[in-house]
């Protein structure tokens, strides 16, 4: 009876309609993250390995349609799902509320306000999580009439690549650097539309894992210089490898162009998350083959652009392409003769005034 | 089961007399074997003569400048990656100091190849290009070549010559992308 009473109650939460069990404390986002990755609420600053982060970006806005199970009221305003707690009986809207698609196409409109959308520049496009959340949630243009904000170069060490101008101000290289590292050398200055991420005083960042702050940005501010415009990540090949390193765990992902290491990363889990930090001699210092050793080809989800021209059955398209060709196709004026269809038993999809595709319900 | 209306039925009737000597149908024959000498004739002398191939022809590749003469390309891969050919193969590089009049941007295609024998002109590169630097010229079209060696294209036959510049006729209502600041202020 005494190990019942000291077991923490579970809290049953409801998202999008389906039910999960979890401890108190839990955070909204962490509990529809246990449900899996069609309910889980898109995150830009909140990181969980690093203490303090989330809160900033508002992308991951929830609808909390009842409290509890006590006070079954809902929330007067949508929350931030990465620092609410849930409570026993709270019933959570995310994709499914119309309310919540509106106020992340609106926080994506605000995170593009100054972001220079240089992708086809930047080396984080393809694995940026900027890029994907505007992919789901943005529209095509802007209504921004201003010139966008521009900083002066900053020179941060010489492996690190600061572009002030895509950075969203997440913190999460911030809280990287103050927690992972010993003494804080990095921090943001300024206010408003001027604040900026920055080294103390011009002081280099030379902490042995000062390097995971490009890990950890979710745009392309912080890049590698090593890996500078080496290559796009959809024409590398990513493979899992370890080695035995006396600072770090020695976990990476390796990437690939054709034999050559062209660049080595920290392992990302599902959720884009680093959980074992690796030093810059893995880094930076380390890029040779014989250097590793290697486990086995990294697991990359089948809609991302890295599995581009990489053939596999499961591979799956986005259907994003499909779906603008079906917004976007005018009907031919076809005056061909149809009134032999019958006789050459053609299928009459062949002559339709409208695409196939278009006709579909929506998948 | 009867394929088209057209279908005639067979018959073994008797030939009258002039079906028998066969001389009719032999002159009715050369009649239309000679009828044919006098048409005009549907054959083109390519390469002496060539045809107009029409406003939207998918022809030669031409990486465009910009009114300046910088080169818009940036070597983002999205045109190597869209092709279902895998014909395109870039090396990226970055702009020196003192460079600004030749590249648009930080980052430049330093190698760009097509190799036209993969390629099947389908157009993809040029939909997918961000920057509007890959065009398929409508007047003009991949000459035929002896050598295997001649067939992947570098800049040097792909660039565009500024004393000859591509315009695009059919297409010269591209909307430019809110993304480029420069393209929307040259379209206003």
């Amino acid at each position: 009876m005494a190990e019942q009473e000291i077991k923490p109650q579970l809290l049953k939460v409801t998202i999008d309609g389906i039910e999960v069990e979890v401890e108190p404390g839990t955070t909204i986002l962490q509990a529809a993250r246990k449900i899996g990755p069609a309910v889980a609420p898109p995150a830009m600053c909140y990181y969980q390995p690093l203490k303090g982060s989330g809160g900033k970006c508002r992308a991951c806005l929830v609808r909390v349609a009842a409290g509890s199970a006590k006070d079954p009221r809902p929330m007067p305003k949508l929350v931030a799902s990465c620092l609410t707690a849930v409570q026993d009986g709270m019933i959570v809207e995310n994709e499914t509320s119309p309310q919540v698609i509106d106020a992340r196409n609106g926080v994506v409109e605000f995170l593009l306000l100054n972001h220079p959308l240089d992708c086809p520049v930047c080396d984080q496009a393809g694995e940026c999580d900027l890029q994907n959340f505007a992919f789901d949630h943005g529209k095509a243009t802007t209504r921004y009439e201003e010139d966008r904000r521009t900083f002066e170069k900053r020179d941060i060490g010489p492996n690190i690549q600061l572009h002030m101008t895509r950075c969203i101000l997440c913190y999460r290289c911030v809280y990287t650097a103050d927690q992972i590292t010993n003494k804080r050398v990095h921090g943001v200055m300024n206010r408003g539309d001027a604040s900026e991420i920055s080294t103390y005083i011009e002081k280099a960042i030379d902490n042995d894992f000062s390097g995971n702050v490009i890990d950890v940005c979710p745009v392309g501010a912080l890049t590698d210089k090593t890996y500078r415009f080496k290559n796009r990540v959809w024409f590398t090949k990513p493979v899992d490898a370890h080695r035995n390193c006396p600072t770090c765990s020695g976990k990476v992902t390796l990437w690939y162009r054709g034999d050559e290491v062209i660049r080595v990363t920290a392992r990302k889990n599902e959720w884009n998350e680093v959980t074992e930090f690796i030093c810059n001699t893995c880094r930076f210092e380390t890029k040779k083959t014989s250097d590793w050793t290697i486990e086995e080809p990294t697991k990359i989800s089948r809609s991302s652009v890295i599995s581009a021209n990489k053939y596999r059955a499961d591979t799956i398209k986005p259907s994003f392409g499909e779906r603008l060709a079906a917004a976007d196709y005018k009907p031919i004026d076809d005056k061909r003769d149809t009134s032999q269809l019958s006789i050459q038993q053609l299928p009459a999809e062949r002559f339709a005034h409208v695409l196939p595709a278009a006709l579909d319900p929506e998948p | 089961m009867q394929l088209t209306n057209r279908s005639k039925q067979v018959s073994n009737k008797e030939m009258t007399l002039a079906e028998k000597m066969y001389l009719p149908a032999i002159v009715g024959g050369l009649a239309i074997t000679i009828s044919h000498f006098f048409r005009k004739k549907p054959t083109i002398q390519y390469p002496e003569v060539k045809k107009y191939l029409g406003p939207i022809y998918r022809g030669h590749h031409i990486l465009k400048r910009d009114e300046q003469g910088r080169e818009r390309c940036t070597a983002c891969g999205l045109c190597a990656v869209a092709c279902p050919a895998e014909a395109i193969s870039m090396v990226a590089a970055e702009r020196k100091k003192g460079e600004e009049n030749l590249y648009r941007e930080e980052k430049y295609a330093a190698v760009y190849e097509i190799n036209m024998l993969r390629c099947i002109f389908c157009g993809l590169c040029e939909e997918a290009c961000p920057k509007q630097a890959v065009y398929l010229r409508h007047d003009l079209m991949v000459p035929v070549f002896q050598e295997r060696d001649e067939v992947i294209y570098g800049k040097d036959r792909l660039v565009e010559n500024m004393n000859d510049r591509y315009i695009r006729v059919a297409n010269s209502e591209v909307q430019a992308t809110p993304t480029e600041p420069s393209l929307t202020r040259a379209a206003t």
